[in-house]
């Protein structure tokens, strides 16, 4: 990571956390009981992609325990942990996507969406199973399933969402940043 | 837009604790819970957690909404598993004792209704506590105390920027869905998947662009009034550790290790009354 962790970073993980949780409550069922489409997925990894991997690991950590307590009252943790796993694995690559100077481009896109697959599918077809199967003694067939569904979603809308919203991002940052800035 | 938990001002000696020493007490009491699948002491753990929850003056009001959508959710999930491993308890306990059969490779066994019996107590151990960790703790006191215990002032800082900010994102939030929807915007299940994705797109930019901006005037506040110049900062709402919170932290502390001696008595996590 090229910046250090300054202000901007611990506004960006409390409003950030803060959105994360607000939208828990919009879910988009796709027809498969129990799995939905989930936007916050798609600004966890636009906040991931802006702000690098500190940032995106917290405000999913952070996020996920808040909203499901705030919401659900209790506490998934085999669930919370991968998704400061997706935050951490998108946002190593913040530096390259350069999304506030106006540099998201095609290249971008690509990598922006191979990094997201790989890291939904170490998420929640290796991490959140696994943590089930050990914390809870869950069975097996149902967690990978159960997991397997849950990567496919977030992929379809952190691939739609997470991309327009990273490209309307950088459409606007583009002109902000033609100003040099002085430190 | 549904209903939340949130903090509530009251006088008992479980709002007087500490933020730190509640959030002690639920991380262990969540490590125990999720260890152990031995049904006395889940049981002994729902019933001390009543009690401390009628203690704590929480109303029903403050959390039935909330109640009721994690039963749907614990009912779903019991469900599932019955589908998809309808003998994963047969394995566990290693017996087969089999009560009656339902359609076709499904035949309802003790072990299994004992099974699931446990993972719905598990669920019973957190509630309650969940709950009123939520409800009796003041947020800013919260960050102040992370900070106290030796968490870098910056997260506790960022916990309670979350904190803060949850309402208002949420306004932010209904505002635009509203001005959406007056511009006839579809959001029920009646449009297509495609055009829901469009739909909660068109709330989703604003909402972003308009936090991005926040973050930006949030943090150039920040750093306008000197905000991390210093290695320490102090905490207006900060209080001293009390003999309470010491007595109730070295009780979680002495609970998790006696529950979880008990649990891995004979060896095995589970209680296993079929042998």
């Amino acid at each position: 990571m090229s910046k250090k962790f300054g202000i901007k970073e611990v506004v960006a993980i409390g409003i950030g956390t803060a959105l994360f949780v607000a939208l828990t409550e919009i879910q988009i069922p796709i027809g498969i009981p129990n799995t939905y489409l989930q936007p916050r997925m798609a600004v966890l990894a636009f906040l991931a992609a802006v702000f690098g991997p500190i940032v995106g690991g917290v405000v999913g950590l952070l996020g996920h325990a808040l909203g499901d307590l705030i919401f659900y009252g209790s506490v998934w943790w085999s669930w919370v942990i991968p998704e400061a796993v997706v935050g951490i694995g998108i946002g190593v690559f913040a530096a390259k996507f350069a999304i506030k100077e106006g540099g998201f481009g095609k290249k971008e896109i690509i990598t922006f969406n191979v990094a997201q697959v790989i890291a939904n599918v170490i998420a929640w077809i290796v991490v959140a199973p696994v943590l089930d199967i050990v914390i809870y003694a869950e069975p097996v067939n149902k967690v990978f399933l159960q997991g397997a569904f849950a990567a496919l979603g977030d992929v379809i809308i952190i691939g739609i969402l997470g991309t327009l919203l990273a490209v309307g991002y950088t459409k606007i940052g583009a002109k902000s940043s033609s100003l040099s800035k002085e430190d | 837009m549904s209903k939340i938990l949130s903090y509530e001002e009251k006088e008992t000696w479980i709002h007087r604790l500490s933020g730190v020493t509640k959030l002690i007490f639920f991380i262990l009491w969540c490590v125990v819970s999720m260890i152990s699948y031995d049904t006395r002491i889940l049981i002994i753990m729902i019933l001390f957690s009543l009690i401390i929850f009628k203690m704590s003056k929480t109303e029903w009001k403050q959390v039935g909404a909330v109640f009721k959508m994690v039963m749907l959710f614990l009912m779903l999930n019991v469900i599932a598993v019955f589908l998809l491993s309808p003998y994963q308890g047969t394995e566990i306990y290693g017996t087969r004792t089999e009560l009656f059969p339902i359609v076709g490779p499904y035949v309802m066994t003790a072990e299994q209704l004992f099974y699931e019996l446990n993972m719905i107590l598990k669920y019973f151990t957190i509630i309650p506590a969940a709950f009123m960790f939520l409800v009796t703790t003041d947020p800013s006191e919260f960050a102040a105390s992370l900070n106290r215990i030796g968490i870098s002032y910056n997260i506790g800082y960022a916990v309670s920027l979350a904190l803060r900010y949850i309402p208002d994102v949420q306004s932010d939030f209904t505002k635009i869905k509203h001005a959406q929807e007056a511009r006839g915007i579809e959001m029920s299940s009646k449009a297509s998947l495609l055009n829901r994705i469009k739909s909660v797109s068109a709330i989703i930019f604003p909402l972003i662009f308009s936090s991005m901006n926040r973050i930006d005037t949030v943090s150039n506040a920040m750093e306008l009034r000197g905000y991390g110049k210093h290695k320490k900062r102090t905490w207006y709402r900060a209080r001293p550790l009390k003999k309470a919170d010491f007595l109730t932290i070295a009780f979680s502390v002495i609970f998790m290790v006696v529950a979880l001696i008990i649990t891995f008595w004979d060896g095995s996590r589970f209680y296993n009354p079929f042998v």
